[in-house]
């Protein structure tokens, strides 16, 4: 047996290079105790990407799925081609709502480490996708967010005092006390019910947008993914359903270079960017600066118009990074370098914004200081009155019998025994 | 009233709900222009055009997935996984998505979706195309899972899984597409037209979800089940002249409880039977409220009799099938238990 082995005898009768196969695991570029190092991360000069027209076939822009659209430039003009239609009113009330879901983290963190409740997760440095994709988006069209799109909301005026009390899980929480805290739904706002799971609800916002075109409706819907579970099946799916029905859907990733402790290396593969992912498909992909409040609105608002024209699906990759934890149960100190975010080559997203405002004189360091004063005093008044409902271990919460409820539309036999089992 | 297969119960099923709520949709894999594999869906993109009935590319996730989406909007997809065998890539969609989406956004946002599939063996599937994953479904919250055993039945019970406001998980034992098959594989098949279960309304009827039917009436044992079984349980009634009273469930979830408690309180014994494979089958829940709920009324244990616990073989069909003969037996055992 061993002396007529296989493998050996084709190995040195018929291949060139005998050397064992070697196995492949990516590394990030940095991790703790080294220096940060984002140089495998191009960025190309704002202004400098092109802007085809909305029907534009999708094969003449491979190259966007490659290059990074970006509007603000270092001094915090806005240049280019993708420079959008915003009014200064518009850019003010970008950067308060921005400022809004920073106070918000800031507040609920804190709660959850005093106890108030089991979980949150930040959305520190991402503020600026979510912010602006909501104010492109119009009503009727229906977002299918994660857990790190609460600018969704937030931009969309929901009331802080029903998300807080959600993440509470108490009296008044409007899941009544069955979702894990920041799993919001609000179909009024268009905001479906987050899963937890990752990546299930990026299939169903395209069959919630096929509806919308079996119907002849014009709402669209928007997907959102992370870098991370762009490797589940369902993103798979998701694209083959959108581009084989042409779905008027935007499906988004956000790259915020990490999930959990894992860098988006893993999940990218050789692929180079997310974006290119759309390209296989004949899905127009497009990449932009994630923490540019006007590129991304730019860009997000071409992505909705093709939809809208019945053009299609869009991808969308926003460039970003999650300067926080994962989540309350997460410390990034253990996998990536303490102070990477500061090294973060594309800046703070309200920081950016706020340099622009000052740029064209609507907006002065003072007033930002007001405004930052006045929303964190917002932001307490709705956690106190959210607090008079209860928090998690303390005062009102649902009642034991909601836990019976909405499992169907009907409680059926078997759950009304169980209901009587325990008393309620 | 018509002669109709169990393929035409459902494929008029479909019909009739397509004609009276343009929110229904009907897709899934080969189901569009050439009418499914099974031909369920025969000429419905052709009577209702490409919006309503088309092909999916072969993706059960896919399928499922966006079904729950079109749901969610307020549609009412009746979508098509090809065999039951098959649907292992949609079940997280089925459990963490479709059963849940009322709970977890405390009725914001709802589910009513049907995802149809053919179930069980006797076609010489192998294991790829014989399963019967019912208590995969049974053991979910949020699901209702339906099991039709007759053409009349199947038609009844698919209007009103696609009028319930809830996702439903319905079964089609293929073996019975085409006759009520009995078990008796070596016996010429029977048609529907020969049984009166075969005989079938035109129009809209609904088959409420929940609610047993007694298919024969008897004093000396009661015999739980549903799909293929039910025509196996009456072969081996008849063929051991016991007075089994059987019970054709139609729905596992929400279960008829109060049907069989009734059944076996009066006979006092219980043999529970399915295709399905004896380990944490859904045999284990009914034996297990058989014995909670009739338990001064049994004078012998509550029998299972099931597939064997194994991949469903080949070859070997007919040793792994729960044939009238293995039913008989279980009868005459049961007798002489005190």
């Amino acid at each position: 047996m061993a002396k007529c082995w296989v493998g050996q005898s084709l190995g040195s009768a018929d291949m060139t290079d005998p050397s064992p196969l070697r196995f492949h695991v990516p590394v990030p570029a940095s991790r703790p105790g080294e220096k940060p190092d984002f140089s495998h991360v191009v960025i190309p000069k704002a202004g400098s990407v092109q802007r085809p027209p909305v029907d534009v076939d999708p094969r003449e822009i491979r190259d966007l799925a490659y290059s990074i659209i970006r509007v603000l430039d270092r001094e915090g003009e806005a240049v280019g081609p993708w420079v959008p239609d915003l009014s200064k009113d518009d850019l003010v009330r970008g950067l308060r709502h921005m400022l809004t879901l920073r106070a918000f983290d800031a507040r609920m963190q804190m709660a959850q480490r005093q106890g108030k409740t089991s979980f949150y997760m930040q959305h520190t440095g991402e503020e600026a996708v979510s912010c602006a994709f909501r104010i492109a988006l119009g009503k009727g069209d229906m977002n299918f967010p994660t857990y790190r799109q609460a600018g969704l909301l937030i931009a969309h005026d929901y009331p802080l005092v029903e998300m807080m009390c959600q993440i509470y899980s108490n009296e008044r929480d409007p899941m009544k006390g069955r979702q894990l805290p920041v799993m919001y739904s609000s179909k009024e706002n268009g905001f479906f019910s987050i899963s937890g799971n990752l990546t299930t609800q990026y299939i169903q916002a395209v069959g919630w947008a096929m509806a919308s075109a079996i119907k002849g409706d014009n709402k669209i819907a928007a997907a959102w993914v992370g870098d991370g579970s762009t490797a589940e099946s369902d993103f798979h799916a998701a694209l083959v359903f959108a581009s084989t029905y042409k779905a008027p859907v935007v499906l988004n990733v956000v790259n915020n270079q990490w999930a959990i402790s894992t860098f988006q290396g893993i999940a990218r593969g050789g692929s180079g960017t997310f974006a290119a992912r759309g390209l296989g498909f004949g899905i127009p992909a497009l990449r932009v600066d994630g923490n540019d409040y006007l590129a991304t609105y730019a860009v997000a608002q071409w992505a909705i118009e093709r939809a809208r024209r019945n053009l299609g699906p869009t991808l969308v990759e926003y460039v970003t990074y999650r300067a926080g934890a994962h989540s309350t149960s997460d410390d990034p100190s253990a996998y990536r370098p303490k102070h990477e975010s500061d090294d973060w080559p594309l800046g703070d997203p309200i920081v950016r914004l706020k340099q622009h405002l000052i740029a064209i004189g609507a907006w002065t360091e003072e007033r930002h200081k007001q405004a930052e004063a006045e929303i964190m005093a917002t932001v307490i008044a709705a956690q106190k009155e959210a607090e008079s409902f209860g928090t998690l271990h303390a005062g009102g919460k649902p009642s034991s019998r909601d836990m019976f409820e909405d499992v169907y539309a009907e409680l059926p036999p078997h759950l009304r025994r169980q209901r009587q089992q325990i008393g309620v | 009233m018509a002669r109709m297969t169990m393929i035409e119960a459902i494929r008029s099923a479909l019909d009739v709900s397509m004609g009276r709520d343009d929110n229904v949709v009907v897709y899934g894999e080969d189901v569009g222009f050439f009418g499914g594999v099974f031909r369920c869906t025969h000429g419905l993109q052709q009577k209702y055009g490409v919006n309503r009935c088309f092909d999916a590319p072969i993706s059960e996730l896919g399928i499922v997935g966006t079904a729950i989406g079109m749901a969610a909007y307020g549609l009412r997809p009746c979508v098509e996984i090809q065999f039951a065998d098959y649907m292992y890539p949609a079940y997280d969609q089925i459990v963490s998505e479709a059963a849940r989406l009322r709970y977890r956004s405390a009725g914001d946002f709802t589910c009513p979706l049907v995802i149809r599939m053919p179930t069980g063996g006797g076609i010489f599937g192998g294991q790829t195309h014989s399963q019967s994953p019912e208590a995969l479904f049974t053991h979910v919250a949020g699901l209702k899972t339906v099991v039709p055993s007759n053409p009349r039945d199947a038609k009844g019970l698919l209007i009103a899984a696609i009028e319930d406001p809830d996702p439903v998980i319905f079964l089609e034992p293929k073996r019975l597409y085409n006759g009520p098959f009995d078990g008796h594989h070596d016996r010429p098949v029977t048609p529907w037209s020969k049984h009166e279960l075969g005989e079938v309304d035109e129009g809209h009827y609904t088959v409420p979800l929940g609610k047993a039917a007694i298919r024969r009436e008897g004093s000396a044992v009661t015999i739980v089940t549903y799909g293929t079984m039910v025509h196996v349980a009456q072969a081996a009634t008849e063929e051991t002249g016991i007075d089994a009273e059987i019970i054709d469930l139609r729905t596992l979830v929400p279960l008829d409880l109060d049907a069989i408690v009734a059944s076996v309180s009066k006979t006092g014994r219980c043999i529970v039977l399915h295709e399905a494979t004896l380990t944490s089958g859904f045999g284990a829940e009914l034996a297990a409220l058989v014995q909670q709920h009739c338990f001064y009324h049994l004078e012998a244990p509550v029998l299972r009799i099931t597939g064997w616990d194994t991949p469903y073989p080949h070859a070997q069909e007919w040793a792994y099938f729960p044939g009238p003969g293995r039913v008989a037996a279980a009868l005459r055992e049961i007798m002489e238990s005190r």
